[in-house]
């Protein structure tokens, strides 16, 4: 028999792997067309009841009049810059009062049972509280989403220095580094998936800081638009709103992603995270 | 530390009756009992002994991380216990910082003492041509092979530039062909950097092969058993492992070390 007449099989992993990738690429966006699709049908033809569910299509339009005769760009402007700004506050100083437990063994054991205590509470409870403290303007909704962001990123970041090595902190001290330096060199690269992999529940918390105030009292937000259309019985402008919510967060959520990609550039090279 | 402080005598370290006591779990535990070391300049001095006899205990002391309950360690006839940074330590994982590429950790020695970066550079790059990591200086650590990452953080202990350098069991975690490769490296080096060196070991081939004299310990709490002269003549290579003066020596240290290794199995089982 010529060699040339035998079919020979390889098993090409790339091949099959960009298969699997191709096929689920395909089904997701199926999916969500579906989802649309049917939403539209089962509502134009009654089955389900339009008043309460509305359809896309009036949603869409409903939107284009919000866009062009309403606020709604201010609205989510508003929004976006609350849970933004929110949520670059919280996570700074949350990531900061974590590291800084380092510092001292006592002081990290006594703030410990706080950091879980306030973690535990219903930190929305306070809602009320912040507003009369900030005003019904925009620096209660960064309040509320710092107040929400601040205690995972302390406590992550708490995590991730109670992880350090100790035999690398032995080896900077060993090439006579400062108290500072190890805690810049080791210390802080150390703990950073740490704090990075907390970012993207924390985007998440400051979105819905931010909502709950512009339900509470605010003059401007989706927040807001929400809670008027419900009152004015405007069901397809509520669903705008959580429409465009969700949107927000999506992009939000996709932002952080990349800037966890960035932040952690060479950061998890064999390192515990990536064994995990 | 002034600049003189490379002149003549350094290199030279008087370990006077250090000892170490530890209190772990309500027990006590002696780790090091008073043990007096010389160790003369440009030497390159093993230190052997059953697992757990204080060695690294010692070399935590000698190297300032740790405070011996009794005793001090002078160096040039000054102090240094609890001063870390005055001598160069590689501790028993090669513990490189898994976030920086190779020729940043090697750097890191001269970072902190805040050496700019471009000159701590140009100052590695030659020594990495030479001991075989050319090439791969912008990879990270878990992309090297064991021994790759031993000899870079070997290189990094060297580049911190101090008379003494201590390394505890730097080969240890290595299969025995790169251990081989290994030794006669930390010979080429030894010998272009002229240090004193004192060097941890299980291995009683190693410490022979490697040693000018050899300490041998006894099983916890560690004491000096012996302190052996290594006969062999230098330059030695791998040849000299065969030689019947290596053989006698290595009957010698064994006959000592024997004792010691029951005796530490025992209190390990006693555990």
């Amino acid at each position: 028999m010529n060699d040339s007449d035998v079919t020979a099989v390889v098993d090409d992993d790339e091949v099959s792997e960009r298969r699997i990738r191709r096929c689920s690429t395909v089904w997701r966006w199926a999916l969500g067309v579906g989802i649309v699709l049917g939403w539209e049908l089962l509502t134009r033809l009654k089955i389900v009841d339009p008043y309460y569910f509305s359809n896309p299509t009036t949603i869409v339009n409903t939107a284009y009049v919000a866009a062009t005769q309403g606020t709604l760009y201010v609205d989510i402007g508003y929004t976006s810059a609350a849970t933004i700004v929110g949520f670059l506050i919280g996570i700074t100083s949350g990531a900061l009062l974590g590291l800084s437990t380092w510092w001292s063994h006592v002081y990290g054991r006594v703030s410990e049972p706080y950091l879980v205590t306030f973690n535990a509470i219903p930190k929305l409870a306070l809602a009320p509280i912040l507003i009369i403290i900030f005003g019904i303007g925009f620096q209660s909704k960064v309040a509320l989403a710092v107040a929400l962001t601040i205690v995972p990123a302390a406590l992550a970041a708490y995590g991730g220095v109670k992880s350090v090595d100790r035999d690398l902190e032995t080896l900077l001290f060993s090439l006579g580094a400062s108290r500072i330096q190890v805690f810049a060199k080791v210390v802080v690269p150390w703990a950073m998936p740490w704090i990075v992999s907390s970012l993207r529940v924390n985007i998440g918390l400051a979105l819905a800081g931010a909502i709950v105030g512009e339900f509470i009292a605010s003059r401007y937000g989706i927040g807001r638009m929400i809670l008027y259309a419900g009152q004015i019985m405007d069901i397809n402008l509520v669903w705008v709103g959580v429409v465009v919510l969700s949107i927000l967060a999506l992009v939000m959520y996709a932002a952080v992603m990349t800037a966890e990609r960035y932040l952690l550039k060479g950061m998890l090279h064999g390192s515990q995270l990536s064994t995990q | 530390m002034t600049g003189t402080a490379a002149a003549i005598g350094a290199g030279k370290l008087d370990v006077q009756r250090v000892s170490k006591i530890f209190k772990r779990d309500g027990r006590t535990v002696r780790a090091l009992d008073p043990v007096s070391l010389t160790i003369s300049e440009g030497r390159l001095i093993s230190l052997i002994g059953p697992s757990g006899c204080g060695k690294s205990t010692l070399f935590n002391i000698i190297a300032g991380l740790l405070r011996p309950t009794t005793g001090d360690v002078l160096a040039d006839g000054k102090s240094i216990v609890a001063r870390p940074g005055y001598v160069a330590y590689m501790l028993q994982k090669g513990l490189l910082l898994p976030w920086r590429t190779i020729i940043e950790n090697i750097i890191l020695a001269a970072e902190v003492r805040g050496v700019p970066k471009r000159e701590s550079i140009a100052r590695a790059q030659p020594l990495i041509q030479r001991y075989g990591l050319g090439g791969f200086e912008q990879h990270y650590p878990h992309e090297l092979s064991g021994g790759m990452r031993q000899r870079t953080s070997l290189l990094r202990t060297m580049l911190y530039d101090r008379d003494v350098v201590l390394l505890d069991e730097p080969f240890g975690a290595l299969d025995a062909q790169t251990r081989l490769l290994m030794q006669s490296w930390l010979l080429q080096i030894w010998s272009d950097f002229r240090k004193t060196i004192l060097f941890v070991t299980h291995d009683i081939d190693e410490a022979i092969y490697l040693s000018d004299e050899i300490y041998v310990f006894t099983a916890r709490p560690g004491r000096i058993k012996a302190h052996v002269q290594v006969a062999l003549p230098r330059p030695r290579d791998q040849e000299a492992v065969t030689s019947t003066s290596f053989m006698d020596q290595k009957r010698q240290l064994l006959g000592l070390l024997n004792d010691e290794a029951r005796i530490a199995e025992r209190q390990d089982s006693l555990l």
